[in-house]
């Protein structure tokens, strides 16, 4: 079963190809959304930039700053500006971080990839595992206890999980700390106290994401259960085991693929309020301080990554199921 | 929550009768009680909602300190906030905000969509393929992020909020109401009425429209708790409705100070508030979509 049949690297390249060309028209609407928007908002870029200084300053320096800024300037042109910087790396400042938005991205993207995917990994086997052993007995007392926790957990907001969550761990029982990626004391990162700091927000994040994966492999493994293939398996005295795992598991993981890649929306939702109240100085807490502070260079900046990353998480379940049914291909 | 896709299951073959039958019943008895629990919740919230805040005034600038942070007694069945007041009125007043923003945001939304998903596959072609593009270019915008930004650029306040929720909530309505009108329109009633002579207008009107009402009527409630949960979450991120007209997320927000200090019911009961009617709600709508469409059997769908 090693190397039966080589992955179909060309025609998956090729939808690869074709989704970042239809990509390019997406994210260029999109950033030409986010300066209309702005364009109609009574946000002042001057304003913003001037702070209290703008306050007492003469009209005269305020018009020299906004030729400086490129305020004066009609929309579209302000958009091409920005967009051919950006294609450079130019993505401006940020005042609320006090540095290029390049560097805010660059320096905080890793911490947010690691607790994403941690959170994501433990979504995805936790709810295999537990849609497994509920599918099996359906109306048992695993798979309602089970099910009425996912449909609590999916109404329950994250933000409040997590509050719940830093009350239980870290106030009441004190094993887990509350926030931030490093105790208050220490300036140094180490891998001891990163993994500690991780435990919390990881968990919130992933819990919150569980029930979709349990719902969805709970439904497609019960399904599986009750088709043909499971009963010419268990005719022929195909252990049960074999017959879960080698039959229902596989045809019943299909639907659960193509969520993986589009959870990416919610698990940016979810990333936004888990970072917030776990202080962790990752990519999506920076987006929330940046609203609050209306600093548009970095907000612009990371609603059109944000875009980048839903797209990305489009084309990856495509390939995945692609790859899981060959029925499907990849035309798309 | 806005994932409308869920693949249904077919229907069990019925074989054995006996055994399925007993399945059925056990099966039909917890529909029923999940639907009148749900139906029960549902009435209590509104007459909550409606009742309370005319009877009992809470004043939300009084503050009392020597009640402050008292844990859940007879005298107040919620505890006490970090000023004194009582937290069972104030999750009531916030539930009331809460729920009155989701409501107008879910009806905007809902008319939105509606108008621009009947539109797409009334007019077809070209509108139609632009449109879904667009449509599908909002949707790879995070619905959250894309609210964030709306409301940090207009400023927190009652009108962005709604309008940021409403902006983003319109394309799951856009997607059910083309896909709707597209199979309506292959009916022949509608071919008749085109051969009767009808106008484009009165064939939208008297039969693409009628049809339609339900599927978008459905969609408009199941958007009621996900607008709440959404403007929780931009109230919760200081991003939301000012903290004088305090909702569930603002509660949740400034309880966090009391939260860390350890006590734990300024927290834990807004956010009940926030699940108890949004199962509610989604019991409900699962026995109207079974309504509508018996021949799905339907799982519940928040």
């Amino acid at each position: 079963m090693t190397t039966r049949r080589t992955l179909p690297w060309g025609p998956m390249a090729r939808m690869t190809g074709r989704r970042a060309l239809f990509a390019v028209p997406v994210l260029l609407v999109v950033t030409f959304g986010v300066f209309a928007v702005a364009a109609a908002s009574p946000f002042d870029p001057v304003k913003a930039y001037a702070g209290t200084a703008g306050l007492t300053s003469s009209q005269a320096n305020l018009d020299q700053l906004r030729a400086n800024l490129g305020a004066d300037q009609p929309l579209v042109a302000r958009w091409w500006d920005w967009l051919t910087s950006a294609l450079t790396g130019d993505l401006g400042d940020s005042s609320v971080m006090r540095q290029p938005v390049a560097d805010v991205i660059v320096e905080r993207l890793g911490w947010s990839t690691l607790l994403a995917a941690t959170a994501f990994l433990l979504a995805i086997l936790l709810g295999t595992a537990l849609g497994v052993l509920a599918a099996r007995r359906p109306g048992g007392w695993l798979d309602r206890c089970a099910s009425s926790a996912a449909y609590t957990l999916e109404a329950a907001p994250a933000f409040w999980l997590g509050l719940l969550a830093i009350w239980f761990f870290a106030l009441k029982l004190g094993v887990l700390p509350a926030g931030g990626l490093t105790d208050t004391d220490s300036d140094v990162i180490t891998l001891g106290q990163v993994a500690s700091h991780l435990v919390l927000p990881a968990a919130v994040l992933g819990v919150s994401q569980l029930p979709w994966f349990f719902l969805y492999v709970r439904q497609g493994v019960g399904d599986a259960l009750e088709e043909d293939p499971v009963r010419g398996a268990r005719a022929r005295g195909t252990s049960e085991r074999t017959v879960l795992f080698g039959h229902a598991l596989r045809s019943g993981m299909l639907p659960m693929l193509t969520l993986v890649g589009s959870r990416v929306p919610e698990l940016i939702t979810g990333a936004l309020l888990i970072e917030t109240v776990f202080s962790w100085p990752g990519i999506a807490a920076a987006t929330v301080q940046a609203a609050l502070a209306v600093d548009f260079p970095l907000l612009a900046a990371l609603t059109v990554l944000a875009t980048a990353a839903v797209l990305a998480g489009n084309l990856l379940s495509d390939l995945l199921y692609g790859l899981a049914d060959p029925r499907v291909g990849f035309d798309g | 929550m806005a994932d409308l896709t869920k693949p249904a299951r077919a229907p069990r073959p019925t074989a054995e009768p006996s055994r399925w039958r007993a399945h059925g019943r056990t099966r039909r008895s917890t529909r029923t009680l999940r639907v009148r629990t749900s139906a029960v919740i549902v009435v209590a919230v509104a007459l909550a909602v409606l009742v309370v805040p005319p009877l009992a005034n809470l004043d939300e600038q009084a503050v009392d300190l020597a009640l402050k942070l008292q844990p859940p007694s007879l005298a107040h069945p919620f505890g006490t906030d970090d000023v004194g007041r009582d937290l069972l009125l104030r999750c009531v007043y916030g539930l009331r905000v809460s729920l009155l923003v989701g409501l107008v945001a879910a009806l905007v939304a809902t008319v939105i969509g509606t108008a621009v998903g009947a539109a797409a596959a009334a007019f077809g072609g070209w509108t139609d393929r632009v449109v879904m593009r667009l449509v599908d270019t909002f949707s790879s915008v995070p619905h959250l992020l894309l609210g964030i930004f709306i409301v940090a650029m207009f400023r927190p306040g009652v009108w962005p909020v709604i309008v940021s929720v409403a902006l983003t909530h319109w394309l799951s309505t856009a997607r059910i109401v083309r896909s709707e009108v597209l199979s309506l329109r292959a009916r022949p009633y509608v071919d008749a009425a085109i051969s009767g002579g009808a106008s484009r207008w009165r064939v939208a009107v008297r039969h693409l429209l009628p049809g339609v009402l339900p599927q978008a009527a459905l969609a408009a409630v199941l958007m009621v708790p996900h607008a709440m949960w959404h403007e929780s979450a931009l109230s919760f991120l200081g991003l939301g409705l000012p903290s004088h007209e305090a909702s569930l997320g603002n509660l949740i927000q400034s309880a966090r100070g009391s939260l860390l200090a350890g006590d734990w019911w300024p927290t834990l009961f807004p956010g009940l508030f926030l699940i108890v009617p949004t199962l509610a709600i989604a019991g409900l709508a699962g026995a109207w979509r079974e309504r509508i469409n018996p021949r799905r059997r339907s799982e519940l769908m928040l």
